[in-house]
C-alpha cells in the first residue's frame, strides 16, 4: 500500500501501479442482474404486485381488459397523479410529509383558469400556475421548517386553509374554459398521439427526470442524507433547512403541473380541483415501496404504485364487481404491498 | 516553529446559566498531533463542536492560518481544511459508503448531476489509503451493514479526503471492542504518516499518549494544563495530574485505587 498522499483528484493508478488493488473492489454479487435486482428490489416488488393484480383482473374479465378504451381512460387521468406522487417520494424520503398538495393543485390551477379566462395565452397561464405552485410550496415549506412545526399537522392545516380561501372567493362556482380546445397548449399537453393520450408522455418524462434527480443528482443525494440523519448532514455542512424547503417547493411545482393538466382534460376548473387526489396519491407513494421512516425511497416504485392504485378502481368495476368493492380492494392492495415491502427491505440503524 | 494552522482564542460557551467553556485557548500547528484530555463534562465535545462550526461560541475568536474568521459554520470549517470525525460518527447508515464519504461535498458535473464513477473511484482510493479494504464490502455497500470499527473507518476515510489539513478525532474508540479499537488506531497511524495535523480527543490516556506530540487538559471548561510530550515522563504522570486537578488535595484513597486500575489496563 502506498503511504504517499494525493491531495488532489489524481487517479489512483497515476502513482504506483497496483494491478491487484482494483480487483478487490468487485461487487459481491458477481452477475450484473443480481446487483440490479438488489438495488431496485422495492420498485421490482411493486411491479410484481401490479402484474399479479392485472393478471387477476384479466382472468376475471378477459374481454374488457383487452380493449384499448380501458387503458386510454387510465392513461388520461394517471399522469395527474404521477406529477404529485413523484415529488412526494422526495418529501417522504426527506423525513417529512405534505398533505397540502390537493389545495396547491386547486390553487395553481385556479390561477391558470383565471389567466385563460381573461383571454391570455394558456402558456402564460401555465407559467403563472407554476410560479403559484412554487410560491405555495415555499410558503408551506418555510412554515414547517423555519416555524419548526410538525409537517403532518401544518400541511394538513395549510390544505384546509388554502382550500377554504378558494371556496370563500369563488363561492363554489366553477369556471368553464372552452377556449382551451383550440389552443396550442391543448394540442401539446392534452391531445392524443396515435390514439395514446399525450399526457402520459409528459408524465413519463417527468418520472424519468425525477428519478435521475433522485438517484444521480446532488439534490437527491442531499435529500436522502437529510432524511437518513439530519444531524450528520448538518455536521457535514449541508444546509438541512434549505434542502427541506426545496422538497416542499418541488411538491408545489408538481401539484401546479398536475392541477393544470386536470383542468385541461375537463376544460373546466372546479373549486374542489385536486381534492380527490389526497389519499390515492399518498397510498401510491407507500405502495410504491418508499418507507415512512425517511432516508430511502424509490421514484420509479412510486410511479408503479400510482399505476397500480389507478387501475384498482377501473379494474374492479371492469372485472364485473360492483363499485362497492373498490374501497375493499384499495385497502387490500395497500396492506399486501406494505407487508411485501416489510419483508423485502431491511431497515439499517 | 511550524505554521500555526488553527487557533481558538478565549472561547466561551454558555447554555443559559451554565458555562460549558470559560475562556479556552487552543492551537494546533501544521503536522502536529495534539491530545485533548479531560473528564466527562470538561467541555471537550463543546470545544470540538465549536471548532467544527456546528456550535457557535458565546464569545471568542477563531483564527485560521493566523487570520481571524467571521461567519464560522460547518461548511466554512470544512472549506478551511478541518475535518471532524464526530463521536457519533455522523454517518447516514442507510446510504452507501460512497454517499457518506461525499456527504455535503458531492462530486458534480453537468447541471449538478453526480459524477458517480469518479466518486466510486475516489472512495476506493481513500479506503485503500487508510488500509480499510475487504473482499466483502465495496464502496457501494450500505453503511448499516458494517461493524462499528468499519463504520469508524468510513468516517475517517471521509475526513482524509482532499486537502484536509487538520483531522479532529472525537473519542474515536468509544464503544468499540479491542480488535476494532486496534483497527481504528491502524487508520489513525495511516493519517499521521501522511503528515496531517491531528487533534485527538480521548478518555484513555494510554491511547493518546502513544501518538500525541502535545497534551492539553481541560477541566470544567478551562485549560488546566498544556504540555509537550517531552515534558511528561509517562502516561501515569499525566493521569496523576488530571486526578490532582479533578480532586485537589484529598481523596488519597481514591487516587490509589484509580492509579492501580489505570496501570492494570
Amino acid at each position: 500500500m502506498s503511504k504517499t498522499m494525493e491531495p488532489d483528484l489524481h487517479e489512483p493508478s497515476a502513482g504506483i501501479p497496483r494491478p491487484s488493488a482494483q480487483k478487490e473492489w468487485k461487487h459481491p454479487s458477481d452477475h450484473w442482474m443480481r446487483g440490479f435486482i438488489l438495488d431496485n428490489r422495492a420498485a421490482l416488488g411493486t411491479l410484481a404486485v401490479f402484474i399479479v393484480m392485472m393478471a387477476v383482473f384479466m382472468i376475471a374479465n378477459p374481454t374488457v381488459f383487452t380493449t384499448w378504451y380501458l387503458y386510454r381512460s387510465v392513461l388520461t387521468t394517471l399522469p395527474v397523479a404521477l406529477f404529485v406522487v413523484v415529488p412526494l417520494v422526495f418529501v417522504v424520503t426527506c423525513g417529512e410529509i405534505d398533505l397540502s398538495f390537493p389545495a396547491t393543485m386547486g390553487f395553481a390551477s385556479w390561477v391558470f383558469a383565471l389567466v385563460v379566462q381573461a383571454g391570455y395565452d394558456p402558456f402564460l397561464g401555465i407559467a403563472a400556475a407554476l410560479v403559484t405552485g412554487m410560491l405555495l410550496g415555499f410558503l408551506v415549506g418555510s412554515l414547517v421548517v423555519y416555524g419548526g412545526l410538525s409537517s403532518l399537522i401544518a400541511t394538513l392545516g395549510m390544505n384546509f386553509l388554502l382550500r377554504g380561501l378558494i371556496q370563500i372567493i369563488n363561492e363554489g362556482k366553477s369556471m368553464a374554459l372552452t377556449s382551451l380546445s383550440d389552443s396550442w397548449a391543448y394540442t401539446i399537453f392534452s391531445s392524443q398521439l396515435l390514439g395514446i393520450p399525450v399526457q402520459i408522455f409528459w408524465a413519463i418524462g417527468f418520472v424519468v427526470l425525477s428519478a435521475m434527480l433522485y438517484n444521480r443528482h446532488r439534490f437527491g443525494a442531499q435529500v436522502r442524507v437529510v432524511g437518513d440523519n439530519p444531524d450528520s448532514a448538518q455536521q457535514m455542512g449541508i444546509d438541512v433547512k434549505r434542502v427541506r424547503v426545496k422538497v416542499f417547493v418541488f411538491v408545489g411545482i408538481g401539484a401546479a403541473i398536475a392541477g393544470t393538466f386536470s383542468v385541461m382534460i375537463n376544460f373546466t376548473w372546479w373549486p374542489t380541483a385536486g381534492d380527490g387526489y389526497l389519499l390515492p396519491v399518498l397510498a401510491s407513494v407507500f405502495v410504491g415501496g418508499t418507507p415512512t421512516w425517511g432516508g430511502i425511497g424509490t421514484v420509479v416504485g412510486g410511479a408503479i404504485g400510482a399505476v397500480t392504485v389507478s387501475f384498482i378502481q377501473t379494474g374492479v368495476v371492469a372485472a364485473g364487481l360492483s363499485g362497492f368493492y373498490v374501497q375493499f380492494f384499495n385497502g387490500l392492495i395497500i396492506i399486501l404491498s406494505l407487508l411485501g415491502h416489510k419483508w423485502n427491505q431491511a431497515r439499517y440503524r | 516553529m511550524a505554521e500555526r494552522l488553527i487557533e481558538l482564542r478565549d472561547i466561551s460557551k454558555s447554555y443559559g446559566q451554565v458555562y460549558a467553556l470559560g475562556g479556552v485557548n487552543l492551537s494546533v500547528d501544521r503536522g502536529e498531533v495534539v491530545g485533548l484530555l479531560g473528564d466527562n463534562g470538561a467541555g471537550k465535545s463543546t470545544l470540538i463542536k465549536i471548532l467544527s462550526g456546528v456550535v457557535k461560541p458565546t464569545s471568542g475568536e477563531i483564527l485560521v492560518r493566523g487570520k481571524p474568521v467571521t461567519g464560522w459554520s460547518a461548511a466554512r470549517s470544512r472549506e478551511a481544511g478541518i475535518e471532524t470525525v464526530f463521536q457519533d460518527r455522523a454517518l447516514a447508515v442507510q446510504q452507501t459508503i460512497v454517499r457518506n464519504i461525499f456527504m455535503g461535498r458531492e462530486l458534480t458535473g453537468f447541471l449538478g448531476f453526480l459524477r458517480v464513477n469518479k466518486e466510486i473511484e475516489e472512495a476506493s482510493r481513500l479506503m485503500r489509503e487508510i488500509g480499510f479494504t475487504s473482499k466483502v464490502f465495496t464502496p457501494q455497500s450500505i453503511v448499516g451493514q458494517l461493524s462499528g470499527g468499519e463504520r469508524q473507518g468510513v468516517a475517517i476515510a471521509r475526513a482524509i479526503y482532499k486537502q484536509a489539513e487538520l483531522i479532529v478525532l472525537d473519542e474515536p474508540t468509544t464503544a468499540l471492542s479491542l480488535t476494532e479499537t486496534a483497527k481504528v488506531f491502524h487508520f489513525v497511524r495511516q493519517v499521521r504518516a501522511s503528515g496531517r495535523s491531528i487533534l485527538f480527543i480521548g478518555h484513555n490516556i494510554h491511547h493518546v499518549f502513544d501518538i500525541a506530540d502535545r497534551f492539553v487538559v481541560l477541566d470544567r471548561g478551562k485549560v488546566a494544563l498544556t504540555t509537550d510530550r517531552s515534558e511528561v515522563k509517562s502516561a501515569e504522570d499525566l493521569i496523576n495530574f488530571m486526578e490532582e486537578v479533578a480532586h485537589p488535595g484529598g481523596l488519597a484513597g481514591l487516587h490509589d485505587a484509580g492509579d492501580a486500575e489505570q496501570r492494570a489496563r
